[in-house]
């Protein structure tokens, strides 16, 4: 895995109960608690916090995978990017009335990280 | 055999029926166990690489966390039972119950105040029927739970841990605890499932289950925002994830014992048919032979007194 010698990424985007996405990509982006990243092959290692927000990846079949997070982090390491966040799901998965619906009632309720969580989902459907 | 063979009828019936619904639960039983194992290899990534990330920070950067820091005078023990929603699964939540008694007694004699945080509605019940106080329960997921749920549990038991220095939640201070204990059962197989208890808080860092090959050391990482933050949002992601595994793993044993229950209670009701049915067999017999006796005295009796005329 160390050696291989494509010039790709090995990435894996867990949530707690299930790997949402896997395999190899050329680039990622990510929010983290200190600004947009984005991560090229030979990248130093790296580990940051992530906020609520869209993460990218352009996998090496062509397609590029948009996911929203919740808070969460970022480990780069030889190559290998993972991304954990307790809850992620992949724009096809997100329901936008459930997350207009959940944007509302964080508001409602002065729930900042709420209204966050709500936005990134929102927000990750716009950019597919 | 003073039964009759009516009545015996009647209890093979009943016992028919009963087989049948545990011979149902032991099959669903069965399948969810398949489920559960599935819940619990999806969830292992995750607890890898965050294990991974947690022993990352904690080797490279001395930092000192609150979550970490073993407290030289500990006074107040939390103590989490995770145990089943519902019976019919043998021992299972009893030995639980049982083995958070001991630590109870333990966790005593070492000078120390334990405050119970109950996980299913059997450590519940138990606990309300003895009229023992607890701090809190949770309950309707025992046999299917979502992280969710380990998250709430995990949030409330690291901030009353953490409480001495979160000041914007802080929760009532005589909830504060110094350690954390979850009681929980172990699945080994199918067949056997053991009550374990392990301490959460203070954290020990240990490197998941395998342990990591040489050459995959851990790389020189740069943490941003800092090594004190990442760790800081880090360790009560593990501590949820840890409980998460606890209420895996206790699902699984609770449906594997509910399983095993379920068996031998359907081998035990089809003994019981057999056993029945040749009593009623028996009964029937006797019935038939006592009527064709009475018969053959009553034919007899007729052919004396018509012979006497």
């Amino acid at each position: 895995m160390a050696s291989d010698s494509t010039a790709t990424l090995r990435v894996e985007l867990v949530a707690a109960d299930r790997v949402v996405w896997s395999g190899e990509a050329t680039e990622v982006s990510a929010r983290t608690a200190e600004g947009d990243i984005g991560v090229l092959r030979d990248h130093a290692p790296l580990l940051s916090l992530l906020v609520p927000g869209i993460v990218r990846i352009e996998s090496t079949d062509g397609g590029r995978v948009i996911a929203a997070v919740e808070e969460g982090f970022i480990s780069v390491a030889d190559n290998r990017v993972s991304i954990l966040s307790e809850d992620a799901s992949l724009v096809n998965e997100i329901d936008v009335a459930q997350a207009q619906s959940a944007l509302e009632q964080a508001q409602a309720d002065g729930d900042e990280l709420g209204v966050l969580r709500a936005e990134a989902r929102l927000a990750a459907q716009k950019a597919s | 055999m003073a039964a009759s063979v009516r009545e015996l009828r009647a209890k093979i019936r009943s016992t028919q029926a009963t087989k049948k619904i545990t011979r149902a639960m032991e099959l669903i039983a069965a399948s969810r166990i398949i489920k559960a194992q599935q819940h619990a290899a999806a969830a292992a990534p995750y607890a890898r690489e965050l294990t991974r990330a947690v022993s990352a920070v904690a080797t490279f950067s001395n930092v000192e966390h609150p979550l970490t820091t073993e407290k030289e005078n500990p006074k107040k023990a939390a103590v989490l039972v995770i145990t089943g929603d519902r019976g019919l699964a043998g021992a299972y939540s009893s030995s639980v119950l049982k083995e958070a008694e001991r630590l109870g007694e333990k966790l005593r004699a070492e000078g120390k105040e334990v405050d119970y945080y109950l996980a299913g509605r059997k450590a519940e019940g138990y606990f309300n029927f003895r009229g023992r106080e607890f701090i809190t329960s949770w309950t309707g997921f025992s046999d299917k739970p979502q992280y969710s749920d380990a998250r709430t549990i995990g949030e409330t038991l690291t901030k009353t841990f953490a409480s001495q220095e979160s000041d914007e939640d802080a929760i009532d201070p005589a909830l504060a605890a110094d350690e954390l204990h979850v009681v929980f059962t172990q699945f080994r197989s199918m067949l056997t499932q053991e009550p374990d208890v392990i301490r959460l808080l203070p954290l020990e860092v240990v490197e998941g289950t395998e342990a990591p090959s040489s050459d995959d050391l851990l790389p020189l990482y740069e943490f941003e925002p800092s090594a004190h933050e990442v760790l800081d949002a880090l360790l009560p992601k593990y501590v949820n994830s840890r409980i998460y595994f606890c209420l895996l793993q206790a699902a699984a044993s609770e449906l594997a014992a509910r399983q095993k229950a379920m068996k031998s209670a359907t081998d035990n009701a089809q003994d019981l048919i057999e056993k029945y049915t040749r009593i009623a067999n028996q009964a029937r017999q006797a019935g038939i032979t006592q009527e064709i006796s009475e018969i053959v005295g009553g034919a007899n009796a007729l052919a004396d007194s018509s012979a006497k005329d």
